[in-house]
């Protein structure tokens, strides 16, 4: 055997001098195949190239195989596998809590759009600064394959049974309910994926990202919309965009009038090129329009589908102070003896 | 004016007749109709006046238009309780004044709107008929302000009936209406007419009087739910999640305004806290959990149908060992029940919310200075054993006024219970999350973004290391060791208040608000016959080893409790030996009012075999408890 010495090659670590070792979770439990674990990667590759730190990380989850995922990506970080479909509000009371942290949220459609919609609908409302992705398979996995409310109209179970109500369109809702950055994706389609990641991790707002993510058990067969198959077939992308974190300053020359760019919270830049020339994404109505256009045509728009970066999130709201409520030492949280006294003597 | 007098033809009651501050004011009025200040004005003067006093509003679940009763009680023995029979009657509301007047033991008084002409009713009653409608014309010239400041006058003609001095009423006046001017104007105005009335017009034939004493110098008057609130600020509260729900909602309501008050930063003029009002009670409790997760002092208040709600949360909290501090001011279930009236009937269902093993700690405070105290133990014991913490208050003592000393100011830090440190970590060598490093069951967390290792927080199966398991010696060993934890909990939680009496055969146990009754009942017992008895008043469950002491040195053991279900005994089921059992007694008394030592009283002999069965329900409280929408 050999035993020349050999120096081992410098090991690759990000802006802030970690390795790609440190985003990743445990061992993924889900099925062989399944779209959630893609997600997963292309969690790990954002906040790897994000250079976020993990410890600053809270994860979230609701119940279901997509709630599973947070044990699989950033190991190091916080995480907190609540009750069926209400996650939000545990996610609104931490990062409340610490205005600090960086919140993701990873629910499901049945855990969203089902027993969760309520939650969904006020997390919406209140700009919380959260990561919000639906991992969409329009199924429920873990109890073996019932509908879920995005299924498709007509798509069948095994036992014969025929989903006859229509799906809900949580990009549409949650536009209309106040989220500051909606996107929809495709768990197979990497790039795209991972520059939407990178530009919510760059935004302070909630960020709803809806993943189509086939379910390759119970929903990956022909005729659904949730499929392998169908989803690479009509995938409609809103244009080729590119996504500029804040820390490479790169400067990006395009033709006038074919990009919008929109500058993140953080001051990264969000550089989309219109494909049809009309859609503009800080339009409410425009991204409603290509939704249902979209739609009608059996298809999914895909990418960033509204962004409107300058909105007040729900901590700067609530006028909260800068360090977190969490750490406040207890001069900061008891008033004086005199305060009491001023209290009970006005109650005299 | 003469003929509107029912002249009786003698005078005053002979000073030898007279009642002296021991009697009952009651109330009847329209609600809406803006009674709420000429009876907290009522009860105020008597308060200045030095004689111990307690009110009690007795109000139907709607806005406006259904009948409401004001219980006033002035008592020279100090009892507090809700008194069973009225004494005094102030009958404004048509609807119920017939009913309101045959209810009444003779000998009574009563002062009613003239044209209502209580008087053909009964002929051994005190009438005081006093045209409101005439006299108010001459307050104001405003038809929407004379609905308002009418029922000041009767505050008036009670001052000169009552022998309640002017200027003291006038004092209580302009308390309750500090930042008002123009309304004080035309209350005052009211007040006036009211007693000029009553001087020239009416002759004083009953026998109750009041007259100045010295007990209530120095004290306060407070609604428990303030008093809740007070204490939650000084606990350090940094995360309030709420959902309005009647008898809970003034808890949070008054918290803030403490909080904008009293904490915000004054360099930056920005909040020390947060305050949501969430979208329902499931929302409410998540947030709490969340931010208590996040090492936040994280609290809601709610009511039973809230409670409800808050189950399965309950059961995450218990099971990932998460603080939380949870108010449930309770009220009258089951469903939406009586929603504005007082019960104690939560009190098995929050000591085991939620499917699975689950065992919570409930705080049981019985006085508004408890309300202020158990608010800040609860915080403490929340983080110490990282559970949520139940603190079961009710309407009425939540919503009622109650006198008390002055509240202390808190003479010790807060305990924020065990989170991880370095020096911790390198005593300890590994850190496991739900590793019993110290024996007591209760392990060492960390914070998200603050320093310590992260975990998963899971509901679902885990070991010391949080990790997902479904091993049957890891779902055990961590059910054993919460089992564990909740051991070392009890020597922690509030010990019962014990007056033990040598020689007493009868021990009674009493919990929340059912206490100024059992005070009461317990002299009453004593002087009418001669039974002597012992009490317990338990202020927390787990319950402490005291308890077990006392039911072993009495011979019957009577429980009172505000509930159908005798729900504290079945707790007692659970941990105590057979024997203790077989010498508890129950004494329940559930028809939504406040419990009246009477009702304490006669339970007691009559299961003693020293009175008969006891009396059926007034033909009046059956009227009331049928009142109310939704």
């Amino acid at each position: 055997m050999s035993s020349t010495a050999v120096t081992p090659p410098p090991k690759k670590t990000n802006r802030i001098g970690l390795e790609t070792q440190v985003y990743r979770g445990s061992k993924t439990t889900l099925c062989a195949g399944c779209g959630h674990n893609a997600i997963s990667e292309r969690i790990i590759d954002a906040f790897y190239e994000m250079g976020v730190d993990p410890r600053r990380v809270a994860k979230l989850s609701g119940i279901g195989c997509s709630s599973k995922s947070p044990a699989y990506f950033l190991g190091s970080s916080h995480g907190f596998n609540a009750v069926h479909g209400r996650m939000p509000s545990v996610a609104t009371g931490a990062l409340l809590a610490n205005r600090d942290l960086l919140g993701i949220g990873v629910s499901g459609d049945g855990d969203t759009g089902a027993i969760g919609i309520g939650q969904f609908v006020h997390l919406m409302r209140r700009n919380l600064p959260l990561i919000y992705i639906i991992e969409d398979n329009g199924c429920y996995g873990l109890t073996k394959g019932q509908f879920s409310p995005t299924a498709d109209v007509g798509s069948k179970l095994k036992n014969g049974v025929v989903n006859d109500l229509p799906p809900i369109d949580t990009c549409a809702l949650a536009i209309e309910l106040g989220a500051t950055f909606v996107a929809r994706s495709f768990s197979g389609d990497k790039k795209q994926l991972l520059a939407i990641l990178k530009a919510a991790i760059g935004h302070r707002g909630t960020c709803m990202i809806d993943v189509l993510s086939p379910c390759v058990t119970f929903n990956d067969h022909e005729g659904s919309t949730k499929s392998y198959a169908y989803a690479k077939d009509h995938d409609e992308p809103l244009g080729s965009f590119n996504f500029v974190p804040f820390f490479e300053d790169i400067s990006v020359e395009y033709e006038p009038g074919t990009t919008v760019e929109v500058t993140l919270h953080d001051g990264s830049r969000l550089l989309l090129h219109k494909v049809d020339g009309g859609f503009d994404p800080t339009s409410k109505m425009d991204a409603l329009r290509v939704l249902h256009e979209s739609a009608a045509r059996g298809e999914f728009a895909t990418g960033v589908l509204y962004v409107e970066p300058n909105k007040p999130d729900f901590v700067t709201v609530l006028n909260v102070v800068d360090e977190p409520l969490a750490s406040l030492p207890l001069e900061k949280l008891r008033p004086p003896k005199a305060a009491l006294d001023e209290i009970m003597a006005s109650l005299t | 004016m003469a003929t509107d007098l029912q002249v009786a033809p003698h005078a005053e009651v002979p000073a030898s007749q007279r009642i002296i501050n021991d009697f009952s004011i009651q109330v009847a009025t329209v609600n809406g109709s803006g009674s709420q200040t000429a009876n907290l004005v009522l009860l105020r003067s008597i308060f200045q006046m030095g004689v111990p006093v307690s009110g009690k509003n007795l109000f139907p679940s709607n806005i406006a238009g259904l009948p409401t009763w004001y219980t006033i009680r002035a008592s020279r023995h100090g009892y507090i309780a809700r008194k069973k029979e009225i004494d005094f009657l102030v009958a404004m509301n048509p609807e119920t004044a017939r009913e309101d007047v045959l209810a009444l033991e003779p000998g009574r008084a009563v002062v009613y709107d003239e044209p209502l002409k209580l008087n053909a009713l009964r002929d051994d009653l005190v009438f005081y008929p006093v045209p409101f409608d005439k006299l108010v014309v001459e307050v104001t010239r405003d038809a929407k302000l004379r609905r308002l400041v009418r029922n000041m006058i009767y505050d008036g003609v009670l001052a000169r009936l009552l022998n309640i001095d002017l200027q003291e009423m006038e004092r209580a006046l302009g308390k309750q209406l500090a930042r008002k001017a123009k309304a004080l104007v035309l209350n005052k105005g009211a007040l006036e007419l009211g007693f000029k009335h009553t001087d020239e017009h009416l002759e004083k034939r009953d026998p109750f009087y009041l007259e100045p004493m010295n007990e209530t110098g120095g004290m306060v008057l407070i609604e428990g739910n303030a008093a809740a609130a007070l204490g939650c600020m000084m606990a350090g509260v940094t995360m309030v999640a709420w959902y309005p729900i009647t008898p809970s909602s003034s808890l949070c309501e008054t918290l803030i305004d403490y909080l904008r008050k009293y904490r915000m930063d004054k360099e930056t003029g920005k909040a020390t806290f947060a305050v949501i009002q969430a979208e329902d009670e499931i929302a409410a409790l998540g947030m709490v959990l969340g931010a208590g997760w996040a090492g936040a002092r994280a609290m809601t208040s709610t009511s039973g149908p809230g409670i409800s709600l808050m189950a399965e949360f309950s059961g995450l909290a218990y099971y990932a060992e998460i603080p939380a501090v949870i108010f449930d001011i309770q009220r009258v279930g089951p469903s939406t029940g009586l929603p504005t009236r007082t019960a104690q009937g939560d009190v098995a269902f929050c000591a085991a919310l939620s499917h699975g093993d689950t065992k919570h700690l409930l705080m049981l405070p019985a006085t508004v200075e408890e309300c202020y105290t158990m608010a800040m133990d609860a915080f403490d014991l929340a983080e110490r054993f990282q559970t949520p913490v139940f603190v079961l208050s009710d309407l009425d003592l939540g919503m009622n006024n109650w006198m008390a000393r002055p509240f202390s100011y808190p003479d010790r830090p807060i305990d924020r219970g065990k989170v991880l440190t370095e020096e911790t970590l390198a005593r300890i060598g590994e850190w496991g999350r739900y590793k019993d490093v110290d024996g007591d069951g209760i392990p060492y967390r960390t914070l998200p973004g603050q320093w310590g290792p992260g975990f998963f927080t899971r509901g679902s199966g885990h070991n010391a290391k949080a990790q997902y398991t479904e091993r049957p010696d890891d779902y055990t060993r961590n059910m054993d060791r919460l089992a564990r934890k909740f051991e070392t909990a009890r020597g922690h939680v509030p010990k019962p208040v014990v007056d033990m009496r040598d020689g007493a055969a009868i021990g009674i146990i009493a919990y929340g608000s059912s206490h100024v009754a059992v005070e009461e009942s317990r002299d009453q017992l004593a002087a009418e016959a001669n039974v002597q008895t012992s009490y317990l008043r338990l202020r927390a469950f787990p319950f402490t080893p005291e308890l077990g002491t006392f039911i072993d040195r009495h011979d019957r053991v009577y429980v009172v409790e505000q509930n159908r279900d005798a729900q504290m005994v079945m707790l007692m089921r659970q941990e105590l030996s057979a024997a203790r059992i077989a010498k508890l007694r129950s004494v329940l008394h559930y028809n939504g009012l406040p419990v009246d030592a009477r009702s304490v009283t006669d339970g007691i002999l009559v299961q003693e075999g020293l009175k008969g069965e006891a009396q059926p329900e007034t033909p009046r409280e059956n009227v009331v408890s049928m009142v109310g929408g939704e």
